[in-house]
């Protein structure tokens, strides 16, 4: 074994090198210590959204090898199939090679190549136009953006309140839901607490954004020996693993949750205390019926919420350390009677409805499963609990010896959220975390700061009152807490473009993505007249309703105008939606540009202390193409957008990377926290630093600052950590974070919904906002369910994004293409038997929105009522450098045809979009179809068709051999 | 010299844990990656863009469903050269491309001898071999013969491609000869198998198979929840709990 | 296994040659044949024909022809390298017999040694080729004891009746040679019908199991590492229909066996030159049914590697 220290993830005494590791006198002339790079740069991965510490080996100019940095806190070593194919990536032949101008018409793929300065001329110009006259014509969303913190500041002093990225469309529900519970979520938020856990539970994942540390963690799990349990109706990735898989329904894993809920109460194994002194579980609340403050909690003269001192037989301050609050019973405060929030809770979830017996059919999931899972949570919670020896000190100053933990965690993400019950079932399973006490404490759920915030975080969205050549009042994203945040003008009509905020989708944190290109084809609620768009394939597989979003870019009135006029779009790739555009700025690669992996964005921290990252050029493009980042800057200040000119109008910052240093969000911090100060001795706050981005690169492209013992659970509560967040700025207060079982937010949209307050929905909207604003998580059938007749359309239709590919751009990808270029749909084979149907079969999946055709593959593990296929596989002949008879637009078929972006219309004839009603998240997962088996002469291709793009100027057909390295070795053995 | 050597000094291998493994393909593009510019460089891939992509891999996972008594489950299994004891692929070799290294065990193809006759693809029941028809050779999994040794890596990166990638821990490396090595121990205490031993190809690489089916699967012997009975039932409890 | 017509060709033609070339070298050689410098040269050059034809063919299926030489260098270990050795050794007697039977017109002496050297390399040669398939134990069909026999049955069959339709052919024909050429079809034939009779009731005990490392149960694939074919499929998926394989065998049955022995015993009866004709057609017919038997050989083989494809 090597002497020192092991470095990164696979260090087992079984996977290091050999203790003695020169080579044997094997005289067989092999080669055993070729010179692999000339230099290793150490940048960012951007192949998904996970970003992994990357070294990069430059040989000949060239990237020879990506493999893992060792030392970054996100993959410690290791890489994913998507990190290793990176090459492919970066050497992609649909690579855009120079800006771009339409001649043809859109969605032929005709262009001209244009200049940099042409292109941002015209851009400027008609922006300019826009910005001073009307700013919210300019729509702004972006997808795989991890620049948001630049392009939504970007926005907001534009002075437009359309924008977002893609989270709409991505995980909205498990952002939001977690954040108005608990202050912080799975994944950037979180993560279980694998080195210490004894019980993992995974919902609706099989494959995730925090890909390589999940993976890292499973290993861990399946090294000690824990118990993995997976809910989700396909077996595959992390499910694969499992040692108990819950092949549910989809979209009932709220009820799931609330059956373990309600055995768990009427067992008496919640933790009790916990409840006390980290939840809003003793807060008293209103019960008055018809009074305006129904249902709101009992707060004192300062606002403080009260509970009720059992000792004391009063009302106190809730967040009083001294008292002893009642979680039950019923009181008179004030001559008003009210009730703790925990005793709501009990009624709710003690009623028989939310038994086993009674969720079981309708999950797909027996009874005694329920109830055996519910008895493992609470047997290792409360009978394998576990201590650390590390003593800390709470919020309140109480000193504690040990560190108490209760080793259950959970994870989920796209299962839970792409339902239109999303979010409060991602509500219930924070409750189901928190009342078995298990949230940041050893072994179980744990915040990555700088989460945990408070419940909601603070800053409002923005954008109620836009006007000319004025910035917003700050940015255009953030948490409503109640009726009058919302984005809504006098008569409750959205102000934003994608209706985010308004009385259709009150808590859209991330926007609604998927919901501008209908609404600005529409004019509701009104016309645009530019859309941009970064990096997200709004034509193709990022938009439910592929084919009608296709004639929705290309509709023109009747005076011959597209509908929505102007369409700039930045990619790196010919992808589907460049040939839609009007104006194309062609974006580097990952590997050609500079980055910041911001803790102002989405952070790379991990549980026991912050990090973030930089990107930086380790090579240099080839062709005339520019970081969208930089373009942004100097359209900024062509524009003279306030913060991106100096005084006398020159540009403020000279690049994307100028602007990482230099910027200042609030005074002392800035986009990187890492090396502040002058002469980078501070972390957090400080004055710029110069040589900042150098500190970077010579720590291997990452910061990452490690918590003392103290202060790495209980962050909620703990004061060591709290300080240490305030003086980072996470949080404005050393307060603790009070997780919020009971949502007071939520309540005032009721009250409003019920004619309470200034700001109050339109009356068609009142009982919409009653029932799906309800304080308290509960479960309801997903929209299609009870829209569609389940006779005629029987089944579930899911997808995901294989491993290889998730959040990639992969059929793009010679490497990765080969190991999925046509996607299957995958179906049970009770159910393929009751259909006649065999494995290769053509068969069409129809919806009430569509039909698409496609090759099926028998399998077990899944759901019997669910089918599912690999998603975004089937691409468009012409797109993504693949030749015409590539799988991928003959056999590949994109399932997004046929889920509808709209719901069927409600009594009164009207159609929302097809999102949770709370938080505006893409339903994808809704959607029911039915399978027919294709006549023989339609098997063999997939349907629908559409019209190949035509090549931009100098694309060169794709290669017919690719032989990639063969230029190292040849020029290694020239050498020898 | 297809001649195999009677004995060598290290059984050089890798473990692969199927109980482990999500089928994430790290290892898979890891190895291309690697080796496309390394000792058998390139693994040329022929038509890439097009719909008769075919390219050469070391190392490939597949995916199937397990079904006995006990259940099913998915089991996704990555397949590659097992560097066997006694691989008939080198025996077949009429041209002495093939052999095998006696120092350390590896199977390696001199491409330079190499005529193409595809014979000991035949001759190997595991689909280790691959042909590159571009330069008409054999090509295959060389176990990083040019990382675990290589004097221009960091000492601790000298494992194979695929080990060092994966991100579950799933692949392990080591001597297998040698009974008190680490990843010795490991197949002892998994029960480590071979694959198609009935062969008698002696594979070195070792698999440890999935534990659910095995009754080694994590467990928790948790007793029935039972309702509470006290009197004032739940809310009764609470209040006698918080009294305490 | 892929049935590629070079491989398929090849074996066929070779098996062929040398049968002739063994039958040339044992009967020539000790007079059985008298030496006819007509009769001698086709008969030798058809054999050495059909054996240079047959390895230029094999060449088709390497990659880097321009090194085949290197093939005779591992003859103690590879079969396909002793079958490289022991096809060029055969050539030296062949070659010395030939001059011997063909231009001296003699035989007997040192002829004699070469026809019986010549004879013994075609065996040795055909066996090696036979080893070939016999010694892959991937290949169940190929891994049995039928396979040798079968090679050197059929290199017999095949020879004796070229060299019956060649000694018919110039109205020399021989009962013996006849009468061996049938009883070698029917000695054929029958090993043909044991062999598919074997391996249709194959148990192999390389299963999907055995393949995984998992125990028990069922074993089913329900994803490839690749969409699209690659080497191992192409070169070792070859899959073939139940009803097509029914059918190609009783196409092999008719061409290689039962057309020839029906035409064979016709010329028990026939005057010359109806006997050479029927002689002649005897021969190509056997030779195409055997290249169809061939491709069987090859199609109906399934490599262990298929089992990691879920194509049992």
């Amino acid at each position: 074994m090597s002497k020192a220290a092991p470095r990164g993830a696979n260090s087992a005494p079984s996977q290091r090198p050999l203790a003695d590791s020169r080579a044997p006198d094997e005289g067989d002339g092999v080669e055993t210590s070729p010179t692999v790079s000339d230099h290793i740069a150490k940048t960012t991965c951007y192949m998904c959204a996970c970003r992994c510490g990357i070294d990069v080996h430059i040989k000949d100019g060239k990237v020879r090898y990506i493999n893992g940095n060792k030392d970054h806190p996100v993959n410690r070593g290791v890489i994913c199939g998507k990190g290793s194919a990176g090459i492919m990536q970066h050497y992609s032949p649909a690579r855009l090679k120079k800006p771009l101008l339409r001649t043809g018409p859109r969605g032929s793929g005709e262009f001209r190549e244009i200049e940099w300065d042409e292109a941002l001329t015209i851009a400027a110009e008609r922006l300019s136009t826009i910005r001073r006259t009307d700013p919210k014509k300019l729509a702004f969303f972006t997808g795989r953006d991890q620049s948001q913190s630049l392009t939504g500041w970007w926005a907001s002093k534009f002075g437009t309140p359309n924008f977002a990225a893609h989270g709409g469309f991505c995980s909205v529900n498990m952002a939001a839901g977690g954040l108005y519970t608990i202050g912080g979520s799975f994944w950037e938020f979180g993560e279980p607490d694998w080195d210490n856990t004894k019980y993992f539970m995974l919902f609706g994942v099989a494959e995730d954004h925090d890909s390589n540390p999940i993976k890292i963690g499973l290993g861990k799990l399946k090294a000690r020996g824990a118990k993995v349990v997976s809910i989700n109706p396909c077996r595959t990735g992390y499910n694969a693993i499992a040692d108990d898989w819950i092949g549910i329904r989809p979209g009932t894993d709220g009820l799931f949750v609330l059956a373990l809920v309600h055995e768990l109460l009427r067992a008496g194994r919640v933790d009790l205390d916990y409840l006390l002194r980290y939840t809003n579980a003793p807060v008293l609340v209103v019960q008055e019926s018809g009074s305006a403050d129904d249902g709101l909690f009992v707060r004192d003269g300062d606002g403080n919420p009260l509970a009720w001192d059992r000792v004391a037989k009063r009302s106190v301050k809730a967040a009083d350390p001294e008292a002893k609050p009642a979680l039950a019973g019923s009181y008179d405060v004030g001559g008003r009677r009210c009730v703790p929030v925990f005793q709501l809770i009990a009624d709710r979830y003690l009623d028989d409805s939310h038994s086993p017996d009674a969720v079981a059919e309708r999950c797909g999931v027996d009874a005694a499963t329920i109830r055996r899972i519910a008895a493992e949570l609470a047997h290792i919670a409360f009978e394998q609990a576990i201590e650390l020896p590390v003593a800390w000190t709470d919020w309140a100053g109480r000193r504690h010896e040990t560190i108490k933990g209760r080793p259950v965690s959970m994870h989920a993400m796209r299962g839970i959220s792409a339902h239109s019950n999303g979010f409060h079932t991602c509500r219930a399973i924070h409750l189901l975390q928190v009342l078995l006490g298990t949230i940041d404490v050893p072994g179980g759920f744990r915040f990555k700061p700088p989460y945990p915030r408070p419940a909601p975080p603070g800053p409002k969205p923005c954008g109620k009152n836009v006007r000319p050549m004025t910035p917003l009042d700050g940015m255009p994203l953030g948490f409503v807490c109640g009726p009058d945040d919302l984005l809504v003008d006098e008569a409750g009509r959205p102000t934003r473009i994608d209706k985010a905020y308004s009385w259709e989708a009150p808590l859209a944190a991330h926007g609604l993505m998927h919901s501008v290109i209908r609404n600005a084809w529409a004019g509701d609620p009104y016309p645009i007249d530019t859309l941009m768009m970064y990096m997200s394939n709004m034509a193709w597989n990022s938009s439910m309703n592929t084919v009608e979003t296709i004639h929705m870019l290309t509709d023109k009135d009747e005076a011959g105008a597209y509908k929505i006029p102007f369409i700039i779009y930045s990619d790196a790739y010919y992808s589907e939606t460049v040939a839609f555009a009007d104006l194309v700025l062609p974006d580097t690669t990952y590997l050609e540009r500079h980055d910041c992996i911001s803790l102002l964005d989405r952070p790379i921290s991990h549980a026991d202390g912050p990090g973030d990252a930089i990107r930086h050029p380790v090579v240099q493009p080839d062709r005339d193409v520019r970081p969208f980042q930089s373009v942004l800057i100097e359209l900024g200040a062509r524009l003279g957008l306030p913060c991106f000119v100096n005084e006398d109008g020159s540009a403020k910052y000279r690049d994307y990377a100028d602007y990482i240093v230099n910027h200042e969000r609030t005074p002392g911090i800035g986009p990187l926290a890492g090396w502040r100060g002058k002469d980078g001795g501070s972390i957090g706050r400080g004055d710029a630093n110069p040589d900042q981005l150098q500190r970077y690169i010579d720590n291997g492209g990452f910061w990452h600052h490690d918590f003392s013992d103290d202060q790495r659970y209980y962050k909620m509560g703990n004061r060591a950590y709290l300080d240490f967040a305030v003086q980072m700025g996470f949080i404005a207060r050393a307060e603790p974070i009070i997780f919020q079982l009971y949502s007071e937010p939520m309540q005032r949209f009721r009250l409003a919904a019920r004619g309470h307050g200034k700001a109050q929905p339109p009356d068609a909207e009142r009982s919409r906002i009653e029932a799906y604003m309800d304080p308290l998580p509960f479960w309801y059938a997903p929209f299609e369910d009870d829209a569609v007749d389940l006779q005629k359309y029987p089944l579930h239709a899911l997808t995901q994004r294989p491993m290889h590919m998730y959040h990639s751009w992969g059929s793009q990808n010679a490497w990765l293409r080969q190991i999925t270029s046509q996607n299957r749909l995958f179906i049970h084979c009770r159910t393929a038997a009751g259909l006649g149907l065999v494995d290769d079969d053509w068969v069409w999946v129809e919806s009430i929105n569509g039909r698409v055709k496609g090759q099926i593959k028998l399998i077990d593990g899944v759901n019997p009522d669910t089918v599912w296929t690999w998603n975004a596989i089937g691409k468009r002949r012409g797109s993504w450098g693949l030749k015409d008879d590539a799988a991928e637009s003959n056999r590949g078929f994109l399932l997004n045809h046929i889920i509808g972006d709209q719901t069927e219309a409600d009594a009164n004839g009207k159609r929302y979009s097809n999102s949770d009603p709370v938080t505006g998240q893409a339903a994808w997962f809704d959607m029911r179809v039915r399978i027919v088996k294709c006549t023989a002469d339609e098997a063999g291709f997939t349907e629908p068709q559409f019209e190949r793009f035509r090549r931009p100027p100098h694309f060169e057909p794709s290669p017919d051999v690719l032989r990639f390295g063969a230029a190292f070795r040849m020029k290694r053995e020239a050498a020898e | 010299m297809t001649c195999l050597p009677a004995r060598t000094e290290k059984k050089l291998g890798l473990v692969i844990d199927l109980d482990t493994c999500v089928g994430c393909q790290a290892c898979v593009t890891a190895c291309k990656e690697w080796n496309t510019g390394g000792h058998m460089a390139p693994l040329t891939d022929i038509d890439p863009y097009g719909g008769h992509v075919d390219g050469v891999w070391f190392n490939r996972v597949h995916a199937y469903e397990h079904t006995t008594e006990l259940g099913g489950r998915t089991v996704n299994f990555p397949r590659s050269c097992l560097h066997c004891e006694t691989p008939a692929c080198v025996t077949v070799c009429p041209t002495g491309a093939s052999y095998k290294r006696a120092s350390d065990g590896i199977v390696l193809v001199d491409e330079d001898k190499c005529i193409g006759c595809k014979l000991c693809s035949w001759a190997c029941p595991y689909g280790a071999r691959e042909f590159d028809t571009d330069v008409g050779v054999m090509k295959k999994c060389t176990l990083c013969v040019d990382r675990i040794y290589n004097d221009n890596l960091a000492a601790d990166d000298r494992v194979p491609a695929c080990v060092a990638a994966c991100p579950t821990s799933a692949r392990h490396f080591g001597d297998l000869g040698d009974p008190a090595s680490a990843i010795s121990q490991l197949v002892a205490a998994r029960g480590g198998v071979e694959l198609m031993p009935e062969l008698g190809y002696k594979p070195t690489n070792k698999y440890l198979p999935p534990r659910a089916q095995s009754g080694r699967a994590a467990r928790v012997d948790a007793p029935a929840l039972e309702p509470i009975r006290a009197e004032g039932g739940f809310l009764g409890w609470i209040d006698r709990m918080l009294s305490n | 296994m892929h049935p590629a017509f070079s491989v398929v060709f090849f074996t066929t033609a070779t098996g062929a040659g040398y049968g002739l070339l063994a039958l040339l070298g044992v009967l020539g050689g000790l007079g059985f044949i008298p030496a006819d410098f007509w009769l001698g040269l086709v008969g030798v050059a058809l054999a050495l024909g059909l054996i240079v034809a047959g390895l230029l063919s094999s060449t088709g299926h390497l990659g880097r022809t321009e090194r085949a030489w290197r093939a005779f260098s591992q003859w103690r270990s590879s079969w396909l390298s002793r079958e490289g050795v022991a096809s060029v050794a055969t050539f030296i007697p062949a070659g010395l017999f030939g001059i011997g039977w063909v231009f001296f017109g003699k035989g007997g002496g040192w002829v004699a040694v070469a026809g019986l050297l010549a004879a013994a390399g075609a065996v040795v040669t055909v066996c090696t080729t036979g080893m070939i398939y016999a010694s892959l134990k991937p290949i169940a069909q190929w891994h049995s004891r039928y396979t040798l026999p079968a090679y050197f049955i059929f290199a017999g069959m095949t020879g004796d009746v070229l060299l019956n339709a060649l000694l018919q052919g110039f109205a020399m024909g021989s009962a013996a040679v006849l009468t061996g050429a049938i009883l070698a079809t029917f000695a054929g034939w029958t090993w043909k019908i044991a062999t598919w009779r074997y391996n249709d009731q194959l148990a192999i005990p390389t299963t999907g199991n055995t393949a995984t490392g998992l125990a028990g149960g069922t074993v089913r694939s329900i994803e490839w590492p690749h969409t699209e074919e690659n080497y191992l499929l192409k070169e070792m998926g070859f899959r073939i229909a139940r009803k097509h394989s029914a059918k190609l065998r009783r196409i092999t049955q008719v061409l290689a066996f039962i057309a020839p022995i029906v035409l064979l015993i016709l010329v028990f009866m026939a005057p010359w030159p109806l006997t050479a004709v029927a002689s002649v057609l005897a021969a190509i017919s056997q030779f195409a049914g055997m290249l169809v038997e061939r491709w069987l050989f090859f199609a109906e083989a399934k490599h262990t590697v298929t089992l990691y494809y879920g194509r049992e």
